[in-house]
């Protein structure tokens, strides 16, 4: 199922315009205050355009032009608040079956069991939500709207509130939901590693217009983007397969460029990853390098390079079918004379791929 | 009970029976005045609040007089409610009973109306995205998580009741076994010469009833609100 959307909105001082299109689970990304929640919130009826549609499917929740509007309750999408916003007064049990007594419904509602497994939280039901950690409360937060049985999941920062080790505990469920439901997310955050862990499609955000909008693995590589993305946090994202634990402690992982070793990771062998690569850590070389400690040389061709303002560089490199971004400075495109269809090494430490960069494919 | 001569008796049980139903039947319209005034912007809101808040600023006689010219036999309100439902309030108990009920309706909807705002719109927001229409909300989020705030306003008006004097006094007059209920007859028994020490028991029985309804107001707003916020 695929989710439409085409508004526009103004508030004081504020035009928001967003048009995009999409499947899988979308990342709406951008700073603070460029609107993404006000995306989500037209998208949930809790906020009404001023012009446009909204449609997941066929099923149409607002159309201006037509009169179409939606209540929030009969619109069928599970949203995940940033707060959690868990009904204090009820157990997780209660909080989790709250949707299910509200019909009717086209399709069968998900089983509670399967999903209180899905997302851990079997040892919780008789609790209230005053007696939740912060992450067992996002998780039964996800549980609450997916057992709703909703066309569409918005989530809104579901992680904001969390601090990195909790953030770590949460992705892998974030990861099953995306693969092992068939429910269109709408996922709003300003962090590139949720982005690289998580996103099918990214649709950037830049004071309330899209201005990127596509597959994650090419909007993180494309160098046009990084800009909005920021230099610093830019860094594309390749699949890999575990090809094998080498003795020494590291894992060897294979990809469409070649082979990569990375530090442990815990997995059996054939599992597919996606491995994000920070353009800070790549380093270019036209030659094939000898006598060099990184373990990681994968040979490719330079798609495309951009030019900074100031002294740096972006450089484009397609490596079997994947692409990397490596972020250099303009004397070193100078000094190499690198061009766009010129061949060339990416060289990559192991170490400089953290835990945080592999996730579930 | 005893020591209790039959028309004191009669007079606490009057007195019990006019606010339990002040109460009972102002409690809805409390909550759903309290809910539009806390939750809705609409023009003639302040005017609305104005209104409700009338008898807590008005002199009692004043709030009696308004009634007895509203829901006498022959006036606009009184006459209506005889023909279509039968019920009488001039010089009857009812009478007392709504007096009692709108003396005590402001404190009902001031108490229900700082619940409510204490609850977070988000929370309803959320129940609404779950599928639940705005009375499932209410019913479902809402009610529940202000039932302290209703519990405070029920017996604050309950225990406004039981002190009511002068505008029942100016409604429905002062008539044993009908609308002479507790204060009526300390007022009465004060009249009368030697009637001190009958009105001094009354006086402490009324103390008692109004200590007893503030004690248990508390005993169960924190229980309840312990049961709501949950561990």
């Amino acid at each position: 199922m695929s989710l439409s959307v085409s508004i526009s909105h103004a508030f004081a001082g504020f035009a928001l315009r967003a048009d995009f299109e999409t499947t899988g689970l979308t990342v709406l990304f951008g700073r603070s205050g460029s609107g993404k929640t006000t995306i989500v919130n037209a998208v949930a009826g809790l906020l009404r355009p001023d012009r446009g549609r909204i449609a997941v499917g066929g099923h149409v929740l607002c159309d201006t032009a037509a009169g179409v509007w939606l209540p929030p309750y009969r619109r069928r999408v599970g949203y995940v608040f940033q707060e959690g916003r868990l009904f204090p007064h009820m157990t997780v049990r209660q909080n989790l079956t709250y949707g299910r007594r509200f019909g009717p419904r086209a399709a069968p509602l998900p089983d509670v069991d399967a999903v209180v497994e899905m997302l851990g939280i079997g040892a919780l039901l008789t609790r209230r939500p005053g007696a939740l950690s912060g992450g067992e409360k996002a998780r039964v937060a996800i549980g609450r709207a997916l057992l709703s049985g909703p066309e569409l999941l918005l989530m809104d920062e579901p992680l904001a509130a969390l601090d990195a080790a909790r953030k770590e505990e949460i992705l892998p469920y974030l990861e099953r939901l995306r693969d092992e439901t068939r429910v269109p997310i709408l996922y709003v955050s300003h962090s590139v590693a949720e982005v690289a862990r998580l996103a099918t499609t990214v649709v950037l955000i830049e004071a309330g217009r899209v201005v990127q909008a596509g597959p994650a693995v090419e909007v993180l590589a494309d160098p046009a983007a990084a800009h909005a993305i920021g230099l610093a946090e830019a860094g594309a994202v390749i699949e890999a397969r575990l090809a094998a634990q080498e003795a020494d402690g590291l894992t060897r992982l294979a990809t469409s460029a070649g082979s990569l070793l990375l530090p442990r990771i815990a997995a059996p062998k054939g599992t597919i990853f996606r491995v994000r690569i920070h353009a800070n850590d790549v380093i270019l070389s036209r030659a094939r390098p000898e006598g060099l400690s990184a373990l990681n040389i994968l040979p490719g061709t330079i798609e495309a390079i951009r030019l900074g303002e100031g002294p740096g560089a972006l450089v484009q490199l397609r490596s079997g079918h994947d692409l990397i971004l490596a972020r250099l400075t303009r004397r070193s495109v100078e000094a190499l004379g690198l061009q766009p269809g010129m061949a060339c090494h990416a060289v990559l430490k192991s170490v400089a791929v953290g835990r945080g960069d592999v996730g579930a494919a | 009970m005893a020591g209790l001569t039959a028309e004191e008796a009669q007079a606490i049980a009057l007195s019990l029976k006019v606010a339990l139903v002040a109460t009972a039947v102002s409690l809805p319209f409390a909550v759903a005045i309290a809910h539009v005034l806390a939750r809705r912007s609409f023009p003639g809101k302040q005017v609305l609040n104005g209104v409700v808040h009338l008898p807590l600023v008005l002199p009692p006689v004043v709030t009696g007089y308004l009634l007895l010219l509203s829901f006498g036999r022959h006036a606009p309100v009184g006459a209506f409610l005889y023909d279509t439902l039968g019920i009488t309030f001039i010089f009857r108990w009812t009478g007392a009973a709504l007096a009692a009920g709108v003396m005590g309706f402001p404190l009902m909807v001031r108490a229900i109306r700082l619940a409510i705002e204490a609850v977070d719109p988000k929370l309803e927001q959320a129940a609404a995205t779950l599928g639940a229409s705005r009375v499932a909300v209410f019913a479902t989020v809402t009610l529940p998580l202000i039932l302290p705030g209703i519990v405070a306003g029920a017996i604050l008006g309950f225990a406004r009741g039981l002190s009511e004097f002068g505008a029942t006094i100016t409604f429905v007059s002062n008539i044993p076994g009908e609308t002479r209920t507790l204060p009526l007859a300390i007022y009465s028994e004060l009249q009368i010469p030697g009637g001190d020490a009958a009105a001094l028991r009354l006086v402490v029985i009324s103390t008692v009833l109004a200590m007893a309804a503030l004690i248990l107001s508390e005993i169960v707003g924190t229980r309840v609100a312990r049961r709501i916020a949950g561990a």
